[in-house]
């Protein structure tokens, strides 16, 4: 499908020729791009003619009642699933639809799932050690030696989201906001330029939750890491999001700043329980 | 555990194996010195018959090793490692055929026996080459890696895990058993491939060749064991682990897993087709039963009651139940089913960990296993 698509592109020529590896080209300012993407399930459109655009650098937060298509969109960006049609771009030069999830992930697309898993068995240096951008075929990973920029690297990020002082520990004795950011840390590894972060404060107290919120804005900026955080928490989103997106079965409602989101009346119908006879008209 | 030593070096600094190697090359002097030095009739003196029931068992613990490869740090239960061990057993069986040359009962030059008495007139074209001792070799290695690179290739990429994986590798060994229990295989029937006489020129009931057989089994052994130990201590291993615990997260930060699954398969099979190929000669004959299911069950029950995941307790399991069958048949042949399901029960029931766990609780040497997932498992103590 997609090789008979590029044939048909008179502008681009052959898709195939640009090699999957080349850097994100963001010159144009989004490092994503969904455009009418849709995506049913035995009928039902879990995604319904979804546009987005993601800027480089940019944190922005996407909320929704439940069976939104949050996650479905989040499985869309990853590859995990495949959109009925619609297009999804990565920068202006990589076409997600065309690759599968080890190339996406290779790419700099890093997804923290909203259970955390960890490799429970390994200790947290391990897993960030397993994380790592690297070589990760098969014989270089068989003689792979810890290096000192390996090491410093994974230092850096201990650093970063805080357990450095529990890097020996097994990662399956960690508490659950621990496990969280461990997971952080190991999208961080990658070296990603997107990072999709599955409701990271649910079950946290209010004391993870606040150095979550750092963790968070500390990773994106021009240069970084462009964040999207699916959250339920609205005082959480409230205290990191510069820009929210609201879905609402399949689409975006409503986008803007959190106090212009609030406002919104087509959102707080949505939030706050409308009329059922309005919801069906 | 994070050196920056060499993969293959890596084992030999580690205590645990320093031990391990040390205790098997002991053992081994131990038996060759108590079979040479002292006369027989001696109440120390180790007889030759004892020496080669010895390296039946190392040939054992070798195949164990394999499997607990697979199924203690990659969590695949493959139930059909017997298959891969009595391949490489048939491909050295093959080879001490070709070495009968006109000794055998028919006195034909190039046939096997069995080939005569079924009025065959030429060799089959796969059975060309096993004169050759560096071919057959070869095939030891390659048969059982072949047949595991296929078998793998086709389960892994359609992502066929857990107990489906388990049945279809039963399935395997149960359909390879079959088939070389038919005549027109050409591999001997039921019979299988028995009677030799020599391996390398050496006779095969001679002490000296027996003993040899042991010490070189014995070898193979440690020199497995510290390929698995070099596998699961390099950061191939911790891949490895993860995708057991794991698996679609580790493909998600982008490892092609299925590929690492084939290849500690492969290696495994592998290593079990060399423990085949070194029992053949000790035992003296090479049948189909070797691919009977239960016998690859009881493999993966050496594995756990020694304890899973630790590659010495799959040592300890085959040798120690191994004898237990041994004594077990010889007093009450009928017992011995009943008291291997009940030593089950009781190890699952009372040691989860199995005997490695129990000795790991008692010691507490630091790190001197990976163990499964616990999370009630007490903190590992720092030591990189």
């Amino acid at each position: 499908m997609n090789f008979l698509h590029s044939l048909a592109d008179r502008d681009r020529v052959f898709d195939f020729l640009v090699p999957a590896t080349s850097p994100v080209d963001v010159r144009h300012g989004p490092i994503l791009y969904l455009e009418d993407v849709t995506v049913s399930f035995d009928g039902f459109k879990a995604i319904n003619d979804l546009n987005l655009t993601i800027d480089d650098g940019e944190l922005r937060c996407i909320i929704g009642p439940n069976g939104a298509g949050k996650t479905t969109m989040m499985d869309i960006i990853t590859g995990k699933t495949r959109p009925d049609r619609g297009s999804v771009w990565f920068g202006s030069r990589h076409n997600l639809l065309a690759m599968n999830e080890p190339e996406i992930a290779s790419l700099g697309i890093g997804r923290k799932f909203q259970k955390p898993t960890v490799f429970e068995a390994l200790t947290v240096f391990e897993n960030l050690e397993l994380a790592m951008a690297a070589d990760k075929r098969i014989l270089p990973t068989l003689t792979a030696r810890m290096t000192g920029e390996v090491r410093d690297r994974i230092e850096e990020v201990l650093a970063t989201i805080g357990l450095t002082e529990l890097r020996h520990r097994l990662a399956g004795i960690l508490s659950h906001g621990q496990k969280q950011w461990l997971e952080i840390g190991m999208l961080l590894m990658q070296r990603p330029r997107l990072l999709l972060v599955d409701e990271p404060v649910a079950g946290m107290t209010e004391q993870e939750m606040e150095r979550t919120a750092e963790l968070l804005t500390g990773l994106a900026g021009k240069g970084k890491q462009s964040v999207v955080v699916v959250e339920h928490d609205m005082g959480f989103v409230r205290s990191i999001a510069r820009t929210v997106t609201v879905l609402h079965q399949g689409s975006v409602l409503a986008e803007g700043s959190m106090d212009q989101v609030s406002c919104d009346p087509k959102v707080v119908e949505v939030y706050l329980g409308a009329d059922p006879d309005e919801e069906a008209a | 555990m994070h050196s920056s030593t060499s993969w293959l070096a890596r084992p030999f600094r580690e205590r645990a194996t320093q031990l391990f190697l040390s205790i098997l090359l002991a053992a081994l002097a131990t038996v060759t010195l108590l079979n040479l030095a002292l006369p027989e009739g001696h109440p120390l003196h180790v007889s030759t018959y004892t020496v080669t029931l010895l390296g039946k068992y190392l040939s054992y613990a070798l195949l164990a090793v394999a499997v607990d490869l697979v199924w203690g740090y990659l969590g695949i239960l493959s139930l059909g490692h017997g298959a891969f061990f009595a391949l490489g057993g048939y491909a050295m069986g093959m080879y001490l055929m070709r070495q009968i040359g006109d000794r055998g009962t028919y006195g034909d030059p190039v046939l096997p026996d069995f080939m005569v008495f079924l009025d065959w007139d030429s060799l089959p074209w796969y059975w060309l080459g096993f004169d050759m001792a560096g071919f057959a070799f070869l095939m030891v290695l390659l048969a059982p890696g072949l047949l595991a690179l296929v078998f793998g290739f086709l389960a892994f990429r359609s992502r066929v895990t857990g107990v489906y994986l388990s049945i279809i590798t039963q399935a395997l060994t149960f359909a390879l058993m079959l088939a070389f229990f038919r005549n027109e295989m050409g591999f001997g029937g039921n019979n299988g491939l028995t009677d030799f006489k020599e391996l390398l020129g050496f006779d095969l009931r001679s002490d000296a060749t027996r003993l040899g057989l042991f010490l070189a089994t014995g070898i193979a052994l440690a020199l497995g064991y510290v390929l698995c130990r070099a596998i699961v201590t390099s950061k191939l291993g911790r891949v490895s682990v993860a995708t057991r615990d794991a698996e679609a997260r580790t493909r998600f930060l982008g490892y092609r897993v299925e590929r690492f699954q084939l290849f500690i398969f492969v290696v495994s099979a592998m290593l079990a087709g060399v423990a085949g190929a070194l029992y053949v000669p000790q035992v003296g004959i090479i049948n189909p039963s070797e691919f009977s299911p239960i016998f690859s069950i009881e493999i993966v029950l050496w594995v756990a009651l020694g304890g899973r995941a630790t590659l010495y307790g799959a040592v300890i399991g085959a040798i120690l139940v191994n004898y237990a069958k041994t004594v077990f048949t010889g007093v009450m042949p009928d017992a011995w089913l009943f008291a291997l399901g009940g030593l089950f029960v009781l190890v699952t029931v009372l040691l989860p960990k199995g005997i490695a766990g129990l000795l790991a609780y008692r010691l507490k040497p630091r790190r001197l296993q990976r163990e499964p997932t616990d999370p009630s498992s007490p903190p590992r103590e720092a030591s990189a």
